[in-house]
């Protein structure tokens, strides 16, 4: 049965949502979610470039030739990440300092690239539009979320702004590289309960 | 064989397509990457060695062809008056090349302050030409034509202990721009003179 296009939005949301269901895209989301900042803005890049590729790509579909295709997409999504490397260096160039590399591995990101290949190749610009949206939107909450945890319990702050008085003790396990496992473990320990009902 | 002419046309002006958008985009955010960089990477230094001038030296800086590359001076005005310049050089420290910038009084050609920027040395070791500002406290006041050199090597600089080799490196960044220095002063002083009148 077809969806709507309001469903393939709200699918990314909760039945897809990339790093807790599909486990994919997982070098960013364990990378740069030590500060809220940091997840949000990984988020916000990552869901322009899935935006705007799988509009372009879903465009060119028919243009496209089938033995080729993953060439032209990647050629299509290494273009919008340089485009979002440039742009936030000249309007963000802090938030570009600390997200570093993993700005430019956007381009080898599978959720974008498998949604051009899954999705937007084969369905309308609009429903296109909207998984982009969807699954984008999901990524950056994501993101948020651990960074959120990780960033409270690790350091003491939310969005750099102190949430325990002063007496409080970083509990500094969770800013580094096992912390980021320990807690994805958990949060994708919850989903899967709460999602078994 | 006709279709292997299809695909590799396809690729070919999908290719050239983003090159095209991405060179009008890199033109257009060109310039304010570049203010950004200073303002990030070398304003916070510039602005410490810079402290009590009356104008921006980030915006009033100016440019000079030397043997290795154009090198950008930062003009720092005390009471309105054009008086002292600052320019990074580079020297080699224990992890690679350190970026130093270098203040200089231009009235007694005396050194206003040092301060490394970029670097790759040791945390916590080397790190601390960096971060110590009792270090770079020692090269203040001192003329730019003396021969720095740390005590080990016979000279007046005290080395950090540990990091002798990245206090090398900064004193030879200073040497360095001494020579550049009393190179280029004469074509500096006129074009700043030039951009005052």
């Amino acid at each position: 049965m077809a969806k709507t296009v309001v469903q393939e939005f709200t699918k990314g949301l909760w039945a897809e949502i990339p790093p807790f269901r599909l486990v994919l895209g997982l070098c960013p989301t364990l990378a740069v979610t030590k500060s809220v900042e940091n997840g949000i803005g990984m988020g916000v890049a990552t869901t322009f470039v899935l935006v705007c590729s799988n509009i372009l790509i879903s465009l060119l579909r028919n243009v496209i030739p089938k033995k080729v295709r993953i060439a032209c997409y990647i050629v299509v999504i290494a273009t919008f990440v340089t485009v979002v490397e440039l742009v936030m260096q000249a309007y963000a160039y802090p938030l570009f300092l600390k997200l570093g590399i993993f700005i430019p591995l956007i381009v080898v990101n599978c959720i974008v690239l498998g949604r051009a290949e899954a999705f937007a190749s084969k369905n309308s610009v609009v429903r296109s539009l909207a998984d982009g949206l969807g699954i984008g939107l999901g990524f950056s909450l994501s993101l948020t979320a651990l960074a959120t945890v990780r960033e409270i319990l690790g350091n003491g702050t939310f969005y750099n702004i102190p949430v325990f008085g002063p007496s409080f003790q970083p509990f500094s396990f969770m800013v580094q590289a096992p912390g980021a496992f320990v807690c994805l473990g958990l949060m994708l320990c919850i989903m899967n309960i709460l999602g078994k009902k | 064989m006709r279709e292997m002419v299809k695909l590799f046309i396809a690729v070919a002006v999908f290719s050239g397509l983003s090159g095209g958008v991405l060179a009008a985009i890199q033109n257009v955010t060109k310039e304010r990457i570049e203010y950004q960089q200073i303002k990030f990477v070398k304003g916070p230094t510039i602005k410490r060695i810079m402290e009590g001038c009356t104008n921006d030296p980030l915006t009033d800086r100016v440019t000079l062809a030397d043997k290795e590359g154009d090198i950008q001076f930062f003009v720092g005005k005390f009471n309105g008056r054009p008086d002292a310049v600052a320019f990074e050089t580079f020297g080699k420290g224990f992890g690679g090349v350190m970026g130093v910038i270098v203040g200089v009084d231009l009235k007694a050609d005396k050194i206003l302050g040092v301060g490394v920027t970029t670097h790759s040395e040791t945390p916590g070791v080397g790190s601390r030409t960096k971060t110590d500002p009792s270090f770079a406290a020692q090269f203040k006041g001192l003329p730019i034509t003396e021969p720095f050199q740390v005590k080990a090597d016979g000279g007046q600089i005290d080395a950090l202990s540990g990091a002798t080799i990245s206090s090398r490196g900064v004193c030879g960044a200073v040497v360095k721009a001494a020579e550049i220095y009393e190179r280029l002063k004469p074509s500096l002083m006129q074009k700043i003179r030039r951009k005052q009148g």
